[in-house]
């Protein structure tokens, strides 16, 4: 079942690359995130034996990682064919392919439990995901694959170079050198200190990397400003939830050896950086693609805020992980659709978008009313579960920070949003009509559901499955 | 021990080398001796040579050695560079530089303690030295196939980390490491391509549409 999770996706990868027809081609998408999506509840539901020696192994915190990758997934794949076709002068083939390849690899890194072969599906998803940056093939997309992979490779590296001294914790201290988890959380305690420590805080910069932390995010705005939308959503709901579940694996091996308190100061260091940064990005922003990108880096620094606080904190960042990913997809294929009726992702030239693509338009400013933690939808909940806990703990600077940021991201987010969905629409643009087509707008309207109803109630199940991979109670 | 610590010297005097040469083809060689002399270091630092670690030492002196360099040869040539003009750091700065990093990482691998079988080798220290050496060249130069060699030097580094837990490792997660480095600069390589023919030029600092105003 889990060998299935990892191979089924990049077989239909295999037969995408095969097809001569690239209108074919594109529907091979929604039929690998359908195949996907059941393999994955299956999965879940039925508690699926461990696989590849121990290897491959599905437990909390995978199952819901696991879970919101692949509903993640499904819905990209159905916007995918239509997006396709309206780019039918584009050849699609490696873009297909990659798209196909990719839920097999991020899947590989959610179940495995082996920091190596974790390490190395990592990497794979470097690899996969920088064709798709280059969809374009614009001198623009060139530069962004450019930073993307370079930046990336080094945040790879250095996880590489934190995991080998994580062995040598092992090694120093005559135990036996295994990378499986199991193995290293029942002998944590025991593992040598300055090793682990020197370990930690380079796989946290590492994987930082990878999911977008100041001060290691400089490839993001570029990577999603000059990606198409679909990728973009990817990128920011599901890649950087596989980099945020390798942080988690690490810190987890800090936890159980006792070495926590110090974990959990840097991620709340880093966590506020980020949103600082974001922050101090977002005001005055004129690219609004980059404005999501910049949102995103915001929200991945709520996300290791949430968990450095701990206790509720941790059910509040892994809920956070849900809202965050659904408004994201809400946001980027909203914008997509936006930024190809206008054809420039410039706010100057953008205006009144609520008259030219009212559809999209309206939703770009629901998904944005959302992101900034408005009630009643997702991240309110988890943002104020967050936030709480930080109060009820006396952490008033982090508070004072944590609300300052959230305020002036609300104001700089606010201005470019909305001087883009009001006015009047430029007089050379006429009210496209192929641009805003059922199957461009229905997966966007699910996001939002998503993001709304997550708000409004938590099915108990899935309360329970968050707390279990929290690992605390009932408050 | 005496032969692998001659060889880790020759490992930190090839990050100076490279730190300061201004032209890139010295730059690649640098690197490929680099690939060659840690071929060697794995099969001295192990006192009991089995068929695992001589594999392993052919394999990553051949790709290091000679694989990539001729990559990038191939590159440089289609590319027609021949200079790195104007780093972003000069090249008396960034020796001096390398002299501080390699400096820090002696002083911060004394803190970390070595397992008996380790005792006074210099195995952590050049790893962290070259580690860092590979970030200084990548962020200090513009041209794409000098970025290529400070990321191959970064690996480098790592890659002796690794011959410490080569014994207590398994084969694949090594092989796993020469694998992928073989692809990400395979795919670094394709994208040099494409640089090449939009821009005409290999200079990364043509790479300025995509900042913040």
């Amino acid at each position: 079942m889990l060998l299935a999770l990892i191979l089924v996706t990049p077989a239909l990868a295999g037969l995408a690359f095969a097809l001569p027809s690239g209108k074919d081609r594109a529907w091979l998408l929604p039929l690998g995130g359908a195949l996907n999506l059941f393999l994955a509840l299956a999965a879940i539901f039925f508690d699926a034996a461990p696989a590849a020696e121990g290897w491959l192994a599905l437990d909390p915190l995978g199952k819901l990682f696991l879970g919101f990758g692949a509903v993640l997934f499904a819905l990209l794949s159905i916007y995918a064919p239509a997006y396709l076709h309206l780019r039918a002068e584009r050849p699609n083939r490696v873009m297909v392919a990659c798209l196909l390849v990719f839920p097999g690899i991020t899947n590989a890194v959610l179940l495995s439990h082996h920091l190596g072969l974790m390490w190395v599906a990592l990497e794979a998803s470097t690899l996969a995901t920088a064709p798709m940056i280059y969809f374009n093939r614009n001198a623009r997309s060139l530069e962004a694959v450019w930073k993307y992979l370079l930046i990336g490779s080094v945040g790879i590296a250095l996880a590489l170079l934190g995991s080998l001294f994580l062995a040598y914790a092992e090694l120093h201290e005559n135990l036996v050198a295994s990378l499986r988890l199991e193995d290293l959380e029942r002998i944590a305690p025991s593992l040598s200190r300055p090793w682990l420590r020197t370990a930690f805080v380079l796989t946290f910069i590492g994987y930082g990397t990878k999911m977008g932390l100041a001060p290691m995010h400089t490839w993001k705005p570029d990577a999603y400003g000059e990606a198409p939308g679909l990728v973009g959503a990817l990128l920011a709901g599901s890649m950087t939830s596989c980099a945020f579940l390798a942080v988690l694996r690490f810190f987890h091996l800090c936890v159980a050896a006792g070495e926590a308190a110090f974990a959990r100061e840097l991620m709340v260091g880093f966590g506020l950086l980020s949103m600082g940064v974001a922050a101090a990005f977002m005001v005055k922003q004129h690219d609004y693609k980059r404005l999501l990108a910049y949102s995103s880096v915001e929200h991945m620094g709520i996300l290791v805020l949430g968990m450095g606080l701990g206790g509720n904190a941790t059910f509040g960042s892994l809920l956070h992980l849900l809202n965050n990913g659904m408004t994201k997809g809400v946001l980027f294929l909203s914008a997509a659709n936006i930024h190809r009726a206008y054809a420039t992702k410039s706010v100057e030239e953008t205006r009144g978008a609520l008259r030219l693509v009212p559809w999209s338009a309206s939703l770009f400013l629901l998904g944005f009313i959302a992101i900034t933690g408005s009630p009643p939808f997702g991240p309110f909940v988890s943002e104020f579960t967050i936030l709480e806990v930080a109060v009820r703990e006396g952490r008033y600077v982090v508070t004072a920070l944590f609300l300052t940021f959230l305020l002036i991201i609300f104001v700089g987010m606010s201005s470019t949003v909305l001087s883009v969905v009001q006015g009047k629409p430029p007089a050379h643009l006429e009210r496209p009509h192929r641009q805003e087509s059922f199957l461009l707008l229905a997966p966007i309207v699910i996001f939002l559901a998503c993001s709304l109803g997550l708000g409004l109630y938590l099915p108990p199940p899935l309360e329970a499955l968050l707390r279990e991979a929290a690992g605390v109670g009932v408050p | 021990m005496g032969f692998a610590s001659t060889l880790l010297v020759i490992v930190l005097l090839l990050n100076f080398f490279m730190l300061g040469a201004s032209r890139v083809r010295a730059v690649i060689n640098g690197s490929a001796m680099q690939g060659v002399v840690l071929g060697l270091l794995a099969v001295s630092v192990h006192a009991h040579l089995d068929l695992e670690i001589v594999l392993i030492a052919l394999v990553a002196g051949l790709v290091k050695g000679l694989l990539i360099p001729r990559m990038l040869m191939k590159a440089m040539r289609g590319g027609a560079i021949r200079r790195e003009v104007e780093p972003l750091v000069g090249f008396m700065p960034s020796l001096l530089l390398c002299a501080v990093t390699t400096g820090g990482a002696l002083v911060f691998s004394s803190t970390l303690p070595l397992a008996p079988q380790h005792a006074g080798s210099l195995l952590v220290p050049t790893s962290l030295a070259t580690v860092l050496a590979g970030f200084l060249l990548l962020i200090t130069r513009r041209k794409a196939i000098t970025q290529v060699v400070g990321y191959l030097v970064l690996e480098n580094g790592i890659y002796v980390m690794g011959l410490m837990l080569l014994e207590a490792m398994p084969f694949l997660v090594e092989v796993g490491v020469l694998l992928d480095l073989f692809v990400a600069i395979f795919v670094m390589g394709i994208i040099i391509n494409h640089i090449n023919r939009e821009f005409s030029s290999l200079d990364t600092s043509r790479l300025t549409a995509l900042r913040e105003e």
